[in-house]
């Protein structure tokens, strides 16, 4: 877990070790993560269930150390979509972290629950298999997410860049539940350096 | 299935009188989340309530929706039914909903140790597997087979003032569905909102 938060948005590399460590662990609008916990936060989003990913490490710790957010790990992607789904709409808003591997296994629950049934699911997936991948069988999963998302004309986002991404992140978000719509925010390495260490 | 196991020793009962008897019980507006296939029509076929989420995919997730809605509206009583082979799909939500530990769950498994709507294949759990101690071993300690309908409603009873949530497994028959859901998603969904009381009807 220590390795994983070396690995930083682009934004924050020209601090120094110690800075980057406490900018890690605070909640800045200033790091990717500390924009999704602050616009999650912003939109009433309290519910978080995750599978986790190594780039999300920073920002589970975050939103379990923070008594606002419902967080916690489910074994499964669709699980979580499912929890999600039944909290909405019975009030309470949430959204899914995942990797894109996950995401791989939700092509039945977002085809037969939260896009016909009009639910503003909405996911973050830590993009895995572009940009440096060592593991090909990642590459390969990561290809048919894109394909996945269009088939069902799923809204879906690639952030690259700290500056855009919180208008990325809170615009989203609004127009999910004003549309009652799906929509998938993907974390490109280029906003959160991603995971380039083969181990 | 070993011959000392508890599913043994209880009676098959029939989904659609014990769906009928559960939804009598229940004078509180509680939730309750039908499964796919014929968990729902049998649900359908009880009464319709708003109250009442039926799915029409995605096999295996009653609970984890069920979960949600127990997680987001802690002070009302949320009910699943779930088939045996949809349960299969997602034993690692037993041990999610174990660590979330909302008292306001009480979850139904209907086992009939088939795939009935598929044409009545066993399932790969049918012959070997027992659902309640698979429950009770993933973290849910109130779990129980129902001996009969009286011991199904008593077991229903139960879970209503228990600490926890509850996991009642009832074998049934191999009967197909009492009736047939109406197949309108988003009028299952907003039905469902007005009766967990977030939204006014149209």
């Amino acid at each position: 877990m220590a390795v994983a938060e070396e690995k930083t948005s682009p934004g924050t590399s020209e601090k120094s070790t110690s800075e980057r460590s406490t900018s890690e662990s605070s909640t800045s609008e200033k790091s990717w993560h500390g924009i999704v916990l602050q616009s999650l936060k912003r939109n009433d989003i309290r519910l978080v269930p995750y599978v986790p990913d190594r780039v999300l490490t920073t920002l589970i710790r975050n939103l379990h150390a923070d008594p606002f957010f419902t967080t916690f790990p489910a074994a499964r992607e669709e699980e979580a979509v499912g929890i999600v789904s039944g909290a909405w709409m019975a009030g309470m808003r949430g959204a899914v972290l995942m990797q894109t591997s996950g995401f791989a296994t939700l092509a039945n629950v977002l085809a037969s629950l939260a896009v016909p049934y009009q639910i503003p699911l909405i996911m973050f997936v830590s993009e895995r298999g572009t940009l440096g991948e060592f593991n090909y069988g990642q590459s390969l999963v990561c290809r048919t997410m894109r394909p996945v998302l269009d088939s069902l004309a799923m809204e879906h986002h690639t952030a690259t860049r700290l500056d855009e991404f919180e208008f990325i992140v809170d615009r989203s978000i609004k127009q999910a539940i004003a549309t009652q719509a799906p929509v998938a925010l993907i974390l490109s390495p280029l906003l959160t350096g991603g995971k380039v260490f083969d181990k | 299935m070993n011959s000392d196991t508890p599913a043994r020793n209880t009676k098959v009962m029939n989904r659609f009188d014990l769906t009928s008897r559960l939804i009598a019980k229940l004078k509180n507006e509680e939730a309750v989340i039908g499964g796919i296939g014929n968990t729902n029509f049998d649900l359908w076929a009880a009464g319709h309530r708003p109250q009442n989420f039926y799915m029409l995919g995605s096999m295996g997730l009653a609970f984890p929706i069920a979960l949600g809605v127990a997680l987001a509206q802690p002070n009302r009583r949320v009910f699943a039914l779930e088939g045996d082979g949809s349960l299969l799909m997602q034993l690692g939500s037993l041990s999610t909903i174990a660590t979330l530990a909302p008292k306001n769950l009480t979850m139904i498994v209907m086992d009939n140790g088939i795939y009935q709507i598929t044409g009545a294949q066993p399932t790969p759990a049918a012959a070997v597997a027992d659902i309640v101690a698979i429950a009770v071993a993933s973290g849910l300690a109130n779990s129980a087979w129902a001996a009969d309908e009286e011991d199904f409603e008593r077991l229903i009873e139960q879970s209503m003032s228990a600490a926890g949530p509850a996991l009642i497994g009832v074998r049934i028959d191999d009967k197909p569905g009492v009736g047939t859901t109406r197949r309108d998603p988003v009028q299952i969904r907003e039905r469902f909102m007005h009766g967990m009381g977030v939204r006014e009807p149209l």
